[in-house]
């Protein structure tokens, strides 16, 4: 693998979570770095074609969150330009950062997932928000989580206690997104759980239990000290056993490549619900990802060398690579 | 760590370390967005940036490096915790402009008006102590009291500032909570955020109604010399009251924020504390910075400067009026400043101005929204929208832009059944 000589990270761009990108980026860089190869950091505009066009990288590794970065549009450029990268192809992306179809696809695929709505804004407007919004607490009961359809780090989500909060929580959610998914809310133990591929098939890390004093929103994901990640999870071993194959499912069922992290809710009866499948999981510093990585007893550095290694052509043959 | 070792982690392991005054510094979805507002494709009405391309650069290059030449040894070197002796006496030649005759003994320079803030802070504020600000009041200045542990009350302001009966009712209701304010922080002129002016009737009496609750004021100016319809500047409170206010001057808004230079002009026994306290923070502030200022003001026109940034901001003061007027949804008010940077306005009821910001640097525009002005979480239906930095033409395709936003999220208010009124 140590043939890997130069590797763009693509951090930035213009969604909501261009300062998550960013810090994924720098932590990534430095990883790469302290591995060995050389790194150039780009962020995503006007001219990245032009850039990626004139001086074309061995591999990108795209670590953009969010619209453009996440639902595979970049991805869509770099096979435009024949660029290599690291992460799952456009198809793919698109798939797993809708959540609504993401959903879908995981039910088909045997994998548990809250019950849930979606509905978009006119949906409100042109059958009735009382009516509708009635509907919805009947359906699926109370508490719910209110969720943009498509995006992360929390942005845009809510949790609703009572039926009345439903209207502002919806408010919140359409500022983000035009549609909104509107999910039950499952009790039990948050975790995570990353799942690599280096070319030997996807395995599944350590689980990470997530133990946030409150709700897991964006000023818990990024600031360091605010949440206890235990690792692996307080869970029972078959617990563990059941969402590392689960985690492993998703990411086959939904068609990814070489990383993704399934969050998951294990109910009191040890039960598995699946809330997404991340297609460009944080890889920030107070992210869980890494912390799987280095649970599994491997340098963060290292893996994201084999990783951006294993997206180059020349490793064609290996199961990961395309 | 070997694989399958039980661990657990919340990633800072100094988490049981810090003061208490640091549990707030925490990660916020707002910065988070601005992380996107500062990207050139969007039109960033959101921060309080001057017009810096306007100075005359090549002069400015030209004089520093003559300084470096002529005074490097000086310029380089340590300097005095007060400040430069020279700039010290140009700065009073700069307050003069506002009524305020002061000896530059009395003067502190500082890095930038907010260390001034912090060191007042610093020197007045222990942990449960009130301060009395404006609501809303500048946004880094109650990050300065949070981080002294200190308690804030903040006293609504309307067209002519905040009114002196219900600050003296507050400076009441507080003594007799046993809470008394020892400050009231206050941006007389030009107000940051909202944009207003106390008004000349009402500074007297604001000024009377301090003293007798023995209320030290700290008059934060940094916008006074940026008026766009009055021939000359409101005269300040520090004018007519030489021992019950500390005032705090800058030269970013006027010069250039890269030079880090701010002033306090305190009284006798407070400017010596101030002294001190500056050494503790940082020893002696940049010499060079100092030297520039001084040399600018001593050998530029920079009155002449002054008056053609005047004009600049008055014409995007004046287009960002005309744009809110030509295209903002009925029920959407605001401020008509006349000076500073910055214009308030206030959205129909049920709209949050936090919860439409995603949408709003959605559409490519930024602005600050109002909750980060007040103490208590206030403000959620206000917005703070400055007019300083982009040119007309992005103003008003800014202003279009937020316009349609606050539109769409009006119509989205009356389908969810949050209008005022509305059965639910």
């Amino acid at each position: 693998m140590s043939d890997l000589e130069r590797v763009v990270v693509l951090a930035g761009g213009l969604s909501n979570e261009r300062q998550v990108s960013l810090r994924s980026g720098t932590r990534v860089s430095a990883a790469l770095r302290a591995a060995g190869v050389e790194v150039a950091v780009w962020d995503v505009d006007a001219s990245l074609i032009d850039e990626l066009a004139a001086d074309p990288p061995q591999v990108v590794f795209p670590l953009l969150h969010g619209v453009a970065g996440e639902d595979g549009t970049v991805k869509e450029v770099l096979e435009l330009l024949g660029v290599p990268y690291v992460g799952a192809a456009p198809g793919a992306c698109r798939t797993a950062f809708d959540k609504a179809v993401a959903k879908e696809v995981l039910s088909r695929a045997g994998v548990a997932t809250p019950a849930s709505v979606t509905l978009p804004k006119a949906a409100f407007h042109d059958l009735g928000a009382t009516a509708v919004m009635a509907r919805v607490v009947e359906r699926l009961g109370l508490p719910l989580f209110v969720k943009p359809r498509a995006g992360g780090s929390a942005f845009g989500v809510t949790r609703v206690e009572r039926a009345e909060e439903l209207p502002g929580a919806l408010m919140t959610c359409f500022g983000h997104h035009d549609e909104a998914l509107v999910e039950r809310a499952v009790a039990g133990t948050e975790i995570a759980v990353a799942v690599a591929d280096l070319g030997e098939g996807p395995r599944a890390l350590p689980t990470v239990e997530i133990a946030a004093d409150g709700v897991y929103d964006y000023a818990a994901r990024y600031t360091a000290g605010a949440v206890r990640f235990h690792i692996p999870a307080r869970v029972p071993a078959a617990v563990a056993e059941e969402a590392a194959r689960v985690a492993v499912r998703a990411h086959q069922a939904l068609g990814l490549r070489h990383l993704s992290r399934t969050d998951a809710i294990v109910d009191a009866a040890g039960g598995v619900w699946v809330l997404e499948t991340n297609v460009a999981p944080g890889l920030t510093e107070t992210s869980t990802f890494p912390l799987a990585v280095e649970a599994a007893g491997l340098d963060f550095g290292l893996f994201c060398r084999e990783l951006a290694a294993s997206a180059v052509p020349s490793a064609l043959g290996a199961p990961g690579a395309r | 760590m070997a694989i399958g070792d039980r661990h657990e982690t919340d990633l800072d392991p100094w988490r049981g370390h810090y003061a208490e005054r640091a549990a707030g510094m925490v990660a916020s979805e707002v910065r988070a967005l601005f992380a996107v507002a500062s990207r050139p494709e969007i039109v960033s009405l959101a921060g309080g940036m001057p017009h810096v391309d306007g100075l005359p650069l090549e002069t400015l290059g030209e004089l520093m490096a003559e300084l470096t030449r002529e005074r490097g040894g000086t310029a380089l070197q340590y300097g005095s915790a007060q400040g430069d002796p020279g700039l010290r006496e140009s700065v009073c030649g700069v307050m003069s402009l506002e009524g305020i005759d002061a000896h530059p003994d009395d003067v502190v320079v500082t890095v930038g008006s907010q260390q001034a803030l912090d060191l007042v802070a610093r020197v007045f504020l222990d942990p449960g102590d009130t301060v009395v600000t404006e609501g809303p009041t500048y946004v880094t200045a109650l990050g300065v009291f949070a981080a002294c542990q200190a308690r804030v009350a903040q006293v609504a302001m309307d067209e002519e500032g905040v009114d002196p009966g219900a600050l003296a009712e507050t400076f009441g209701r507080l003594a007799a909570e046993g809470r008394p304010a020892k400050l009231f922080y206050t941006v007389p002129t030009f107000q940051n955020p909202a944009g207003v002016t106390l008004s000349a009737e009402r500074r007297a009496a604001v000024s009377e109604v301090c003293r007798r609750a023995g209320v030290l004021v700290i008059e934060d100016n940094p916008y006074g010399l940026l008026h766009y319809d009055r021939g000359e500047p409101m005269r300040a409170l520090r004018a007519d009251d030489p021992t019950g206010v500390v005032y705090l001057g800058s030269f970013s808004k006027t010069l250039a924020p890269g030079l880090r230079v701010g002033w306090a002009l305190a009284p006798g026994p407070v400017r010596d504390k101030l002294v001190l306290a500056a050494e503790s923070a940082m020893l002696s502030h940049s010499v060079f910075s100092q030297l520039v200022v001084d040399r600018y003001l001593r050998t530029q026109p920079w009155a002449e400067q002054l008056k053609e940034f005047r004009e600049l901001y008055r014409e995007r003061r004046d287009a960002m009026l005309r744009s809110l007027e030509a295209h903002m949804p009925r029920g959407v008010r605001w401020t008509s400043p006349g000076g500073g940077f910055f214009v308030w306005a206030s959205l129909p009821e049920g709209l949050d101005s936090k919860a439409l910001l995603p949408r709003a640097v959605g559409a490519r525009v930024a602005y600050v929204p109002g909750t980060g002005f007040y103490a208590d979480g206030g403000g959620r239906s206000h917005m703070r929208l400055s007019f300083c930095y982009p040119p007309i033409e992005r103003i008003e395709e800014g202003v279009q832009r937020l316009a349609s936003v606050i539109g769409e999220e009006l119509t989205l208010r009356d389908t969810l059944g949050l209008a005022p009124g509305a059965e639910r």
